[in-house]
């Protein structure tokens, strides 16, 4: 830290004062960024693990459907009389798992940890802009965490419509168990859950936009603040759509409205329900729903740019057209949630526009991963955990991607449509190449979090089996979609062509077994290193950007002295003067901070 | 967002260090709020458009439905008090206009005055809109409803006006009181009893030979379809329950989506209102303790009035969807 100087010091001592601390103010109701950052993470890794072993007990009952397991009547309790699964806690299973895997790991998980650590410390500035609201984010975030997890354990079972809780199922007690107590308690857990999210993101952008040290233009922003960004407002234009179709479906559930409802019978009785329209559930919902994946996908997207440049010690190739595609995925996202509802009634005419807008997306998708790909291109590779992560990634979202293809042209959806083509096209592109990113970026950051290092070949066993295992569940089952086995049904055995298959689903099930077991070892990792870890150095990956010029031990204010001042963009990794020597001699990249050398020409990026 | 460039290149207004767009923070945020709660009325208003597209040849008729105007009881006056209540919800932004103006120029006896009118208009339209409510939920002429759900109108056979039951049904001198789940058995349980029984309603039709009834069809020419004396009296042999007045599940106005639309946008418009309203006093009661003063700056009236401006413009919105077309 070239800037440091005691008159700094005292002026900062001044501006931001280091009182004492009690431990809720700290480690509690904190409001400094760093601190919420790792309550996020925790409350992820709490809440996936979770969607993980839920996931675990119906791949099991999938695989051996009916049979009895012990493990089923531990957690399962009455709802696995003698250890068979009942059939309705397997859809509230796969229910639950969405949900939690969807909105409380990839979305306010990923996007609360790492927006939360990286925006202020990336852009050079001290904190959020309101730490209040921040904290009261997280606090949000934790309610309706807890709010969900309680609904599990609600007599009539929890909420078990599928994550898109389409009406009338999810509208009507009658309908199932789960539609009754643990549907509101799922409604009402989303409704703080958005407020959450708003108050996150509102807090993201002002950031970004605002508080930018001097020198730091939108053009010199690493990509990571760049996904953040646009993530924050897909999520401002998208969740309160999901708020408005949630609070018309509590109208309809709770007071007798009939926006989503119409000519119901059950049991021989008509209900009161006129007029309403389920697939006007399915247009809101949507309208959140396919921007949610987006919300998902980007922050991966730009850890994994972030990480990936590092570790080749290579500028990214194509920043602007990385930022373009960033604000053409955002874009596009918003206009293309009819293709989730090909086959619900809607106008064919519009399937046929909603096609073609979905194929749009291909184009930046595609321009994002090329630009990975010749990233790399001999490039000075450094196999650091983070970065097998950020490879694994580029792979699984090009496989999971080119479903893509097939699953949003509409002639060939209708064919695949709600079989395991469609969980394996979207668990590979938004589920694990979005794990894969958190992954990577937790591996990466770590010493920054927690100011010590992970164990690498803990990292690298967690990896290698992670990554095998999850194409050894995914890619199979394309196979068994395309052979017709359709999705959240709780067994196949009344299908006799479906017999053949039985094998593959073990195999399927054994993979998905081992790959939840490996998860312990990174559990493991991560705590372990929490306490025992290497003590970290201040920039242990030699990275460009500003979050490495702050001292290990993490300070209120992040930086001791003045905020550093940006004089460069974040990519300058083996740059090399006109007489082929590096610019700093000796060392192959050069900090945003350090000002532009003797004789050294500023890229035009 | 050039447009509030006042000073520099682009290069320096966005080159960090500064506030590129020349707002606090709180501004800002504030501003994407309002961002996020438009895309939820909207939601809202997509969705009433898309179920009065699928019902667009039987909604019932605005005009018809809110005709009230407070001390002119019988008298048909349609739209009116919608427009004053808009009118002075529009004139209390106004007001705010006002009251952001005088904290510009640090005159804090002004900005008292104008956020207590702006108040005051508030509450005046939240008043409006209970008054509004309260006639809704009442209802004035009363109509059945058939197997089918479908709700009739009555009017008079000559003149085409609509009749209340009041004015034709014919008391029967029946005992009835409501069956409710605590005085019966637990599971049964019927609607409120209205004023006049199905009875009495169908003999007062047959009491009076210039009594028909009208369906929820629009007509081409404009009104509803009116049926005859002889489809009227079809009509009746299959109607279920006589309605008075509006709630979630029945409304005499027409179909039940109408009524379901009204109450839930009115309301969660209401409630911003309402919510509007108490974040002003609390402004206000700041304005008078010299908070603002103090900070040397009334910024924070420029905020509330921010989102009290966007109330307003959503129920602009509002207005022109449900009342006017």
């Amino acid at each position: 830290m070239s800037a440091t100087s005691q008159a700094h010091m005292e002026d900062h001592a001044h501006d931001h004062g280091h009182h004492k601390q009690s431990f809720i103010s700290k480690y509690i109701f904190s409001m400094d960024h760093k601190m919420i950052s790792k309550q996020y993470l925790i409350t992820m890794l709490f809440m996936g693990i979770i969607g993980i072993v839920m996931s675990i007990l119906f791949r099991m009952q999938i695989a051996w459907p009916g049979e009895s397991f012990k493990i089923f009547e531990v957690l399962l309790g009455r709802w696995a009389p003698e250890g068979v699964m009942d059939p309705n806690i397997y859809l509230a299973l796969v229910t639950i798992h969405g949900t939690i895997m969807v909105f409380f790991v990839l979305t306010q998980g990923l996007s609360g940890t790492f927006s939360n650590l990286l925006i202020p410390l990336q852009i050079g500035a001290r904190d959020m802009a309101s730490g209040f609201m921040n904290m009261l984010s997280y606090w949000l975030f934790f309610i309706s965490a807890v709010i969900m997890l309680l609904s599990l354990f609600v007599e009539a079972g929890p909420a078990a419509a599928g994550w898109t809780i389409y009406p009338p199922l999810s509208a009507l007690p009658q309908a199932q168990g789960g539609s009754g107590t643990g549907m509101t308690m799922w409604l009402i857990s989303m409704g703080i859950f958005i407020a959450s999210s708003l108050l996150g993101s509102l807090n993201y952008i002002v950031t970004i936009l605002n508080l930018r040290t001097k020198g730091m233009s939108m053009t010199r922003l690493p990509l990571t603040i760049w996904a953040f960004f646009v993530t924050a407002i897909i999520g401002v234009v998208s969740f309160p759509v999901l708020l408005s179709a949630a609070l018309l479906l509590i109208m309809d559930r709770s007071f007798g409205t009939s926006f989503f409802l119409s000519d119901i019978f059950i049991q021989g009785e008509v209900l009161h329900y006129q007029g309403g329209s389920p697939v006007l559930f399915e247009h809101l919902f949507w309208f959140l729903g396919h921007p949610e994946v987006y919300i998902v996908i980007l922050p991966a997207m730009g850890i994994v740019s972030e990480i990936m440049s590092t570790n080749s010690r290579k500028p990214i190739f194509g920043y602007r057209a990385m930022v373009a595609s960033i604000l053409a995925i955002g874009f596009l996202s918003t206009i293309v949630w009819g293709h989730h509802m090909f086959v619900s009634g809607m106008n064919p005419f519009l399937g046929s526009v909603f096609t073609f807008t979905t194929l749009l997306i291909a184009i930046p998708s595609a321009v994002k991963a090329f630009n990975w790909i010749t990233t790399i291109w001999k490039g000075n590779l450094q196999m650091n955990t983070a970065m097998l992560w950020s490879i694994g990634f580029v792979s699984t979202f090009i496989t999971g991607g080119l479903t893509g293809i097939i699953v949003g042209d509409s002639a060939l959806d209708i064919n695949v449509h709600d079989t395991y083509f469609v969980i394996a096209h979207f668990h590979l592109v938004m589920g694990i190449s979005a794990v894969y990113g958190m992954l990577a970026g937790i591996y990466h950051w770590y010493p920054k979090m927690f100011g010590r290092m992970m164990n690498k070949n803990l990292g690298y066993i967690h990896f290698w089996i992670t990554a095998i295992c999850s194409y050894g569940v995914f890619f199979p089952m394309h196979f068994v979609g395309l052979a017709g086995v359709p999705r959240r049904y709780y067994t196949n055995t009344a299908f006799p062509m479906f017999d053949d298959l039985t094998d593959i689903q073990i195999v399927m099930t054994v993979f998905a077994i081992i790959a939840a077991l490996v998860q312990v070892v990174f559990l493991y990792n991560f705590f372990h290193s929490i306490f025992y870890g290497k003590k970290a150095t201040q920039n242990p990956w030699n990275s460009t950007t500003l979050e490495w010029t702050t001292p290990v031990e993490a300070i209120h204010g992040n930086w001791p002295g003045a905020i550093p001042e940006v004089h460069r963009w974040p990519y300058d990794y083996s740059k090399v003067n006109e007489d082929g020597e590096y610019v700093i001699p000796g060392q192959d990249f050069v900090p945003q901070h350090i000002p532009l050398q003797e004789n050294e020409e500023e890229l035009n990026h | 967002m050039e447009a509030t460039v006042t000073t520099g290149s682009e290069e320096k207004v966005w080159s960090g260090g500064n506030q590129p767009m020349g707002a606090s923070y709180g501004k800002m945020m504030i501003w994407f709020f309002i961002v996020s709660d438009a895309l939820t009325f909207s939601g809202f208003l997509a969705a009433y458009g898309f179920s009065r597209f699928k019902f667009i040849d039987s909604w019932p008729i605005a005009d018809e439905v809110f005709n009230h105007f407070p001390f002119l009881h019988g008298v048909d006056a349609p739209m009116y008090y919608v427009a004053l209540m808009t009118f002075i919800l529009i004139f209390s932004s106004v007001t705010m206009v006002l009251a952001v103006d005088a904290g510009h120029k640090m005159d804090k006896a002004k900005v008292t005055f104008y956020m207590l009118l702006t108040i005051i208009g508030g509450l005046i339209f939240l008043g409006s809109q209970a008054w509004e409510w309260k006639n809704f939920i009442k209802g004035q002429y009363g109509a059945i409803e058939t197997t089918s759900g479908r709700i009739f109108q009555f009017v008079d056979a000559s003149t085409g006006e609509r009749v209340a039951l009041s004015d034709f049904a014919v008391s029967l001198n029946e005992d009835r009181i409501t069956h409710s789940a605590n005085k019966g058995v637990w599971y049964e349980s019927e609607r409120p009893l209205t004023t006049f029984s199905l009875n009495e309603v169908i003999a007062g039709f047959e009491a009076n030979s210039n009594i028909v009834v009208r369906t929820e069809t629009n007509a081409a020419e404009g009104g509803k379809v009116i049926l005859d004396r002889q489809q009227t009296a079809e009509t009746l042999a299959k109607a279920t329950a006589v309605v008075e007045g509006a709630n979630l599940v029945h409304n005499e106005y027409g179909h039940p989506l109408f009524a379901n639309y009204f109450f839930f946008i009115t309301g969660f418009h209401g409630f911003h209102v309402f919510t509007g309203i108490c974040i002003n006093i609390l402004i206000f009661f700041n304005v008078i303790l010299g908070t603002y003063e103090r900070r040397n700056s009334y910024e924070m009236v420029e905020k509330v009035g921010l989102y009290w401006h966007f109330v307003d413009l959503v129920w602009v919105f509002v207005f022109t969807f449900f009342y006017l077309v």
